[in-house]
This record gives C-alpha cells, sequence and structure tokens, in this order.
C-alpha cells in the first residue's frame, strides 16, 4: 500500500465499512509521513503521548498556510471557534464556563437526575415499534434518543429538529479532511444565526437547560461573548447529533455479529457496562483526530515531526494495537484493564462522554429486551459517509415483535 | 542445591513474614499469592486494624465526608494469610531466621519483607504533648480523635508545620469555618518539597481562604491550663496565641527501633535496600532473604544519580511492594528494578497540587505552562541541564508528559513551543530551596519500556 | 463494599463524579474525593465509574468480609 495514500484511503467511502485492516498495515510503522507533511499516528502508546502532549495544539490558527484539515470559521471574528479548537488558557475558560452547569464540581447531579427523562424517552421511542417486523435501528432509535436527549439538555426546542438537522450534519462533515469547506462554512453561519436569536430569547426566558444559565454568562462580567457561547452550544449540539448515534448503533450492530455475547447480554444486562467500554475500544465512535498542529519538533519512536506538521492520531487504531491490547481484534467485554481511546484522553476528553456512557447504558438493555428474535438484514449496513464520525447511516433488523 | 532450585521449594512451601500491615504490606502479600506462592503468609500490625488507606485522614475524614474507620483497603485477591495485628514486632534474628514479637511469640521465615513505614515525629516535649488539645495525624484514631475534636467547634486550631499535612489541615479547617493560625519556619508553606516560588503561591492559598498564616517562625511552648488543656501556644517572635488545638506536622521518623541489634542498615533514615528491595546489612552487604518495600525503605534511584531514596508516597508503597514481592520468589536473572518515578498529590484550599520526580534535586525552575498568580500551571525542574521534575497546580493532566521527559533524560530548560506557554516566565530562576544537598555523581540515564517487565536503565551519552 | 482511588493515576477526568455523585466528588476543578465504603445500593453506581474511568484508577472491592484471624490475635 502507498504511504503517500493512506489519509485517502481512510477517508474513502469504500474502506468505511471496515478501515481496520488500513489501520493494522499503519502500525507497522507508529509514526508515518505523508507526501503531503502531514503525520499519521497508529500505535496506542505514540497516540496516547501525543495526545498529552503540549507541544501539540488544536488551535487551527496555528496551522500553516494552505493546509487541509476541518473548516471552521478562524478567520471569521463573528463565528469563533468552539472550544476544541482552542489550546489552554481560552480552552479552559470556554469549557469550564460550560461545565458549570453540565456536571462538577458545579452541579454535580445535572446529569445523573436526568436518567428518569432519559429512560421515559428511550420507552417513548421503543413502544412505537409494537407490530413492526422490520426496524431501523438508526432512524428509528439509534439517532432520535441523542437528539432528544442534548435537545433536553440544552433547552434546544425539539420541534425545531428539522431545521437543524441537515445543518448540523453538513458542520460535521467539515470534520472530514476529504471534503469542501465551503458548505460546512455556509451551515455553520445559518446553524449559528438559529442559535443567536436563541440565545437572545433564552436570556430573557431561561427555561430549561443549560443554555438558559449559560446565556447569562455572555453578559456584562460574564465569562464568555455571545459568538463564543454559539460556537459551544454549536459543539454540544452537533456532538449531541453526531457520535452518540455511532455508540448505539455500533455497538447494536457488533452484538448482532456475536450471537454469544449478544445471548449472554440478554440474561445478563448488567454487561452493558463493560460492554460499551469494549464498543468504544472496538468500534469507537469517533476514529481518528485529524487536526492537531505540532508547534515545535517532537521526536517519537523514532521520527521526528517536524514544527508546524499537521498530526493525525489515529485512536481507532490505537485501540487495535497489539502492543496494547491481548487479541485486540477479538470483541471481549470481559477484558481488563480496558484503557482505550475511544473518547480521547488529555485535557480534550470528549465533554459529552458521562451522557453518552448514561444512554448507551440506559438504551441497549431496553432494546434489546423488547425487540423478539433480532436479524441483521444487511452486513455489512449501509454507512455514513463521515470517516471521523463512523457509524452506520441504516441499520435494518428483522424482528418477530416487541415484548412489553 | 541451586539458589534457583531453592525458588521452586520456597514458592511450594516456605514461610514469608510481613511486617507492617499497610498498603505496602496488603499489597506485596497479593503480589505473592498473584505469582503462584503457596506457602504459609503472616502479616504483623502494630495496630489492631487491617490495612487502611491513610491519604483521607487528613481529606475526607476531617471534613466529615466519611469515618476513620471506614477506611479499610480494598483487597485485589483473597490473600490467605495468617494476620497478626495489634501486636507489634520487637526484634529479629537474622541467623536463627525469625521475627520476635512484643508478646513475646516468635515468627520464623524463609524471607522476610520489612514494610514498617513511618510514625508522626511527636512534639518535643512530652508533658506539653501530653496536653488535651494536642494531636499528631498519622494514624486512623489520630484522625477519628482530631475529627470529634474539630467537629466540637474549637476557637482556634494551631496547625505547627506547613508541609504537606498540616496545609490539608489549615485547608479542612477553613472549609469547617474554623479558626485556624498556621506556624511555619521557613518562608512558605511545602518550601521543602516545591521551593520557594512555587510555595509562594501556596501561601497566597491559605491566606486568600483566611489562614493566619506566620512564616519565619517556630513554636517554642504549648501551654496547658490547670487541669490540663491546651489553652496557648507561644512562637519564637515573642508573641502568643490563644489555641485550644494544636496539631503537630513536623514530619515523620522510620519505624526501625524494632530492627536495633539485627544487624541491618536500618536507622533513622530507613532501611537501606537495593534497587530489587533486598536489604543491605549494616556492612553494605546486600542479604537474600530480607526485602522492604514503602515509606521505610531507602533505595537507590538511577534516574537520581543513584541517591538512596526514601519516599513517603502511595504509589511507591505500591509499587515497591510488587516488586519487592516479585524478587522475592524468583529466579536471579528475573528480578526487577524498582524504577518508579516519584509521585505524589495534594488536596488543599481546593486545589490539586501534583508533582513528578524529584523536585528538591532542582537547581533551576521554569514555569512551563500558566500563570503563578493563577494557582494553575505547571511547575519544571532542572538539575545540571536536565528535567529532573515538574509540579502542577489544578493542571495535572499534563505531568504524564513531563514524567517522560524526565524518564528521558531530557534537556533542561526546555527549549520548545507548547500550549499555555506565558511569555512573562520564560526565564529559568533558582526554585530556592531551602537547604540544596547536590549530589556530585551522576551518569545520565534513561528509562525504557512501558510495562514492569520492560522497563530498565539505559545509558546514554550526557546532554550537551 | 470497599474501594480506592490511585490518585497518582487520577487525572481529574471527573468520569466517576457524574456517574456516581452519590461516592465520588470534585474539590475544585480537578482534586477528587470519595468514600471508601459503600452499600449495595450504590453498587451499580461504583460499577458504572469505575469501568469508566479513562486512567482505571478505580480499585473496587465487592466483598465486605471481616479479616479473618485479625480479631481474635489482638493484643
Amino acid at each position: 500500500m502507498s504511504l503517500a495514500t493512506m489519509s485517502a484511503q481512510i477517508t474513502d467511502f469504500a474502506n468505511r465499512a471496515d478501515p481496520y485492516p488500513l489501520y493494522a498495515a499503519l502500525r507497522e510503522s507508529p509514526v508515518t509521513r505523508q507526501d503531503d507533511g502531514s503525520y499519521l499516528v497508529s500505535t496506542y502508546y505514540e497516540v496516547r503521548s501525543l495526545a498529552n502532549d503540549p507541544r501539540l495544539s488544536n488551535d487551527l490558527r496555528n496551522r500553516p498556510p494552505g493546509a487541509g484539515g476541518p473548516a471552521v470559521a478562524e478567520e471569521d471574528p463573528n463565528q469563533p471557534p468552539s472550544f476544541i479548537f482552542h489550546d489552554p488558557p481560552e480552552h479552559e475558560r470556554l469549557r469550564d464556563t460550560a461545565m458549570r452547569q453540565f456536571g462538577p464540581p458545579h452541579s454535580p447531579r445535572f446529569l445523573h437526575d436526568m436518567r428518569e427523562d432519559l429512560a421515559k424517552i428511550i420507552t417513548d421511542l421503543l413502544d412505537p415499534l409494537e407490530g413492526k417486523t422490520e426496524v431501523d435501528v438508526v432512524d428509528d432509535f439509534a439517532y432520535p434518543l441523542p437528539v432528544t436527549a442534548i435537545c433536553k439538555i440544552l433547552g434546544v426546542p425539539r420541534e425545531d429538529e428539522p431545521l437543524f438537522h441537515g445543518w448540523a450534519d453538513t458542520v460535521a462533515s467539515g470534520l472530514d479532511p476529504s471534503q469542501g469547506k465551503e458548505k460546512p462554512r455556509q451551515a455553520r453561519v445559518e446553524l449559528g444565526a438559529y442559535l443567536s436569536d436563541l440565545i437572545d430569547s433564552r436570556r430573557r426566558h431561561p427555561g430549561n437547560g443549560i443554555l438558559g444559565p449559560l446565556a447569562r454568562e455572555t453578559g456584562p462580567g460574564g465569562s464568555m461573548s455571545k459568538a463564543e457561547l454559539v460556537a459551544t452550544s454549536m459543539l454540544l449540539l452537533i456532538a449531541g447529533h453526531e457520535t452518540t448515534v455511532n455508540l448505539i448503533s455500533n455497538t447494536t450492530l457488533t452484538l448482532m455479529r456475536h450471537p454469544d455475547i449478544l445471548k449472554r447480554f440478554q440474561s445478563e444486562p448488567g454487561l452493558v457496562v463493560p460492554l460499551i467500554e469494549e464498543v468504544l475500544r472496538y468500534e469507537p465512535p469517533v476514529q481518528f483526530v485529524p487536526f492537531t498542529i505540532a508547534l515545535s519538533d517532537i521526536d517519537i519512536a523514532g521520527t521526528t515531526i517536524p514544527k508546524g506538521s499537521q498530526v493525525w492520531l489515529l485512536l481507532a487504531s490505537a485501540n487495535r494495537d497489539p502492543k496494547r491490547f491481548a487479541d485486540p481484534d477479538r470483541f471481549d467485554p470481559d477484558r481488563e484493564d480496558n484503557q482505550h481511546l475511544g473518547f480521547y484522553t488529555g485535557i480534550h476528553y470528549c465533554f459529552g462522554a458521562p451522557l453518552a456512557r448514561m444512554e448507551a447504558q440506559l438504551a441497549l438493555p431496553q432494546l434489546f429486551r423488547r425487540i423478539e428474535n433480532p436479524r441483521l438484514l444487511a452486513d455489512p449496513p449501509p454507512y455514513r459517509v463521515n470517516p471521523v464520525l463512523r457509524g452506520p447511516r441504516h441499520l435494518p433488523l428483522a424482528i418477530d415483535g416487541l415484548v412489553a | 542445591m541451586s539458589a534457583d532450585g531453592d525458588v521452586k521449594a520456597l514458592r511450594r512451601k516456605g514461610r514469608i513474614v510481613v511486617v507492617g500491615a499497610s498498603l505496602a504490606g496488603l499489597r506485596a502479600a497479593e503480589t505473592l499469592r498473584d505469582q503462584g506462592f503457596t506457602g504459609s503468609l503472616t502479616l504483623v500490625g502494630d495496630e489492631p486494624y487491617e490495612p487502611y488507606d491513610r491519604p483521607p485522614l487528613s481529606k475526607q475524614v476531617l471534613l466529615g465526608l466519611e469515618c476513620a474507620e471506614d477506611t479499610a483497603l480494598p483487597r485485589t485477591r483473597d490473600i490467605d494469610a495468617e494476620w497478626r495485628l495489634g501486636v507489634a514486632a520487637a526484634g529479629l534474628d537474622r541467623a536463627a531466621k525469625d521475627v520476635r514479637l512484643v508478646n513475646g511469640d516468635t515468627l520464623p521465615y524463609d524471607r522476610l519483607l520489612i514494610t514498617t513505614g513511618t510514625k508522626a515525629r511527636p512534639w518535643f516535649h512530652p508533658e506539653e504533648a501530653a496536653l488535651d488539645g494536642v494531636f499528631v495525624l498519622r494514624t486512623r484514631d489520630d484522625s477519628a480523635r482530631l475529627f470529634r475534636k474539630l467537629a466540637a467547634g474549637p476557637r482556634r486550631v494551631l496547625v505547627i508545620g506547613a508541609g504537606f499535612t498540616g496545609s490539608e489541615i489549615a485547608s479542612v479547617c477553613r472549609e469547617r469555618d474554623v479558626e485556624v493560625t498556621v506556624a511555619e519556619r521557613a518562608p512558605a508553606p511545602l518550601v521543602g518539597a516545591l521551593g520557594e516560588v512555587v510555595a509562594t503561591v501556596a501561601a497566597r492559598l491559605q491566606r486568600d481562604h483566611g489562614v493566619d498564616l506566620r512564616c519565619g517562625v517556630s513554636v517554642t511552648a504549648l501551654e496547658g491550663d490547670p487541669a490540663g488543656r491546651l489553652r496557648r501556644a507561644h512562637l519564637s517572635d515573642g508573641s502568643a496565641i490563644d489555641v485550644d488545638v494544636a496539631v503537630v506536622c513536623l514530619g515523620a521518623l522510620r519505624n526501625t527501633e524494632w530492627l536495633a541489634g539485627s544487624g541491618l542498615a536500618a536507622g533513622p533514615r530507613g532501611v537501606a535496600c537495593d534497587a530489587g528491595c533486598r536489604v543491605f546489612d549494616a556492612n553494605g552487604i546486600v542479604t537474600d532473604d530480607i526485602y522492604a518495600a514503602g515509606d521505610v525503605a531507602r533505595c537507590p534511584h538511577p534516574l537520581f544519580g543513584y541517591q538512596f531514596l526514601s519516599l513517603e508516597h502511595w504509589g511507591n508503597a505500591v509499587e515497591q511492594a510488587r516488586i519487592a514481592a516479585h524478587n522475592m520468589l524468583c529466579a536471579s536473572t528475573d528480578r526487577r528494578p524498582h524504577l518508579w518515578v516519584p509521585m505524589f498529590w495534594s488536596v488543599q484550599f481546593g486545589v490539586n497540587i501534583k508533582s513528578v520526580g524529584v523536585p528538591t534535586l532542582g537547581d533551576q525552575l521554569v514555569v512551563a505552562q500558566g500563570a503563578l498568580d493563577e494557582a494553575r500551571f505547571v511547575a519544571v525542574y532542572g538539575y545540571r541541564g536536565r528535567v529532573i521534575a515538574a509540579a502542577s497546580f489544578d493542571a495535572g493532566k499534563w505531568l504524564g508528559f513531563y514524567q517522560q521527559q524526565i524518564e528521558a533524560g531530557a534537556p533542561f530548560p526546555p527549549d520548545y513551543a507548547l500550549v499555555d506557554r506565558r511569555t512573562d516566565t520564560l526565564q529559568p530562576v533558582d526554585p530556592a530551596f531551602p537547604d540544596p544537598h547536590l549530589p556530585t555523581h551522576e551518569p545520565t540515564v534513561t528509562v525504557t519500556g512501558h510495562s514492569p517487565t520492560e522497563r530498565r536503565v539505559q545509558f546514554v551519552a550526557p546532554h550537551a | 463494599m470497599r474501594l480506592v482511588v490511585d490518585l497518582n493515576r487520577c487525572q481529574g477526568f471527573a468520569q466517576c463524579a457524574f456517574l456516581a455523585p452519590d461516592v465520588f466528588a470534585l474539590h475544585g476543578g480537578e482534586a477528587l474525593l470519595f468514600t471508601s465504603r459503600f452499600d449495595e445500593a450504590l453498587r451499580d453506581q461504583v460499577e458504572q465509574a469505575a469501568a469508566a474511568c479513562p486512567v482505571q484508577a478505580i480499585l473496587v472491592d465487592f466483598s465486605d468480609e471481616p479479616t479473618k484471624g485479625a480479631e481474635g490475635r489482638v493484643g
């Protein structure tokens, strides 16, 4: 396989259903230089080390002129990037502000107290499957659940979903290094305008959800500007749309492919806890982080990554590194010491990880308790275009019916 | 019989005695069983409690979030041991290969592990130390007593010594809205561990939270009332403070008295052992049947000039215990070195303080990330041109990187760009330790490998 | 049932404090406090917290047996 085309092959839709042989080939050397000057990092210890390396920046203003990478409106002062595209201290200021409403230390029970609401959303999504003999796990369940949840958490009207669904998809496609930047940029403008109006109205009438209190942070003496709150809420809304859906559908698909484990899971619902962690290792919803930039020369695994290089951290490949995980291509929920990188690591560790875990841990036992005799109708199923936020576009299952 | 033949018999039916029913003792015992040891295993502890976790004793317990009795350590496995709790070891006879207990019992051993740890240094004046209201904090019982006293609402607490324990107690007092004075002989809290540059931040944290911090003074006398209750403390600057509680936080003493006359290299600074945890005798000759681990052990660390380090660190106790247990049971060629890079943490005034490496060796310091005046930063310590340590305030996620820099013998000062580097702190400064005692012998070494089985030292050419 | 967190490994990701707020809490922005002993009602929370720890720093012991031989020999 030609190294020059490795990133092109990873983003090539033809490899979406099974990118793992590509990663295995890449792991023959931990760090691979491509002809365009970018570096692919594929092995566990090297990915983990770089994700924690302060010489690596997420701030796209540091990227060399003409470089590829995600489309974010870094040149437009009215559209500042979200906190994942910032370094400290701005990253901490923005992320900590959002965290004040979302989790500890200031709101330690906020998510915990949503468990019952989440359980009800799940029931409300599963009940209508009564009488059906075929379900699309993505459209009927894995997509609407996190969308409903994130709308509730943010305080975004669920009925506006048809409006922002397309924008969210298009903005997320900006993460795909192989896609054009104009459409994501346009979608950002439109979604930004929508959120900006919403924030204005939440400042007057906070309502439920975290946008109300955050909107008040943008006033005098607050800790973020309104444009920064637009960027933050856009990030959370999109992440709520585009990632947990993959975790739920990847788990479903993986279980359908491992009938022995599925059988065990149906009689032992507590297995969901290690099961989800193993899916995060085995089929992570975020496959790689293609946008970090070296601020200085970095020596790693016998290679020097020169200052200014773009660096791709291949999380999904690191998670299958045989030097770290015994028998890494085996799906094993009993695996011990599962320190996967499915939610990344370091200061940019996934903000919504606890929400994603909570949703998946509540959703999957209910799904597999209620659907009777599920059979996979397409293997592999059709995939989404996005190579970074990778998951099935549809996941059709034949079922015999629904248990109450 | 060959030495390795002995090992096989030892693993099957040997007798192992662990003196010190502590974190180190427990983890060592678990490792012995994990590695297939089927002989008899005895754990001796001077306290009547099974092994418990000490860090919560100066934090969660004093805050009232949990009881001192609830700190028993979780087990990683069943160890099928004979427990001798509440009965201290009184002596060691190396020729007879047995440990004598204070109740007169003797415990014969084929291998002995010493994990007796430390005790709190008591107040120097015994009568004053006996006053009602004078405390030390080391054990579960100490913590329970101090908690009850704090819960009763004292008028003012005096903390004598602003090391980590003293600073944590001062922090708890302020969280409980108890007035507290801290008396520290040095110019700032934590100065002995982190140097004055960083310690200045710790001092500001204390004062910002309402601690009456008095540096550069020592407590000269504790005065009681006729009923024997503490009522006043006298300071070296001539002042006196009315207090009803004093907590003596003047560091720790190694529990080695019971080894007097044993012929081992054991004294007030600990039990000297090699990097494989084998204890030296008084002649500097290594024994083959006696091992040490945890706070009581001193062993040479290649990364830090082969100095004998004695570390009162939780993580060191765990790691050294596992290495000692492994080495007790294996052939000489399978022994592993204890290459743990020193690491500790402390929580005070809502700030997480962590450190990796040996800051006290540092001759220079840079604030590599963040800013001192925001109390969110990483300070990196250099020693003769290489990175030797790092300390973080609320920036612990970066420490893994600096640990790698230490293990790789990376050049100091760091000459690279990195995130959150502020322009006002680029120049290295003297970290300002009160009493630097620099070693003179320092080959540059690096640590290689990720897992315990791979970790080895490699010599490299010195950095220019 | 009891647990301990290796606070050298802990980097303040706070996943445990989200999933098991009755057992784990952040003290300030990064430091973790936990209660060592917990009962059956919190078992699910603790299991979720331990599994979610990105650096696997939480050691849980679901047994609650007193140390055999400990009490009888005191003195």
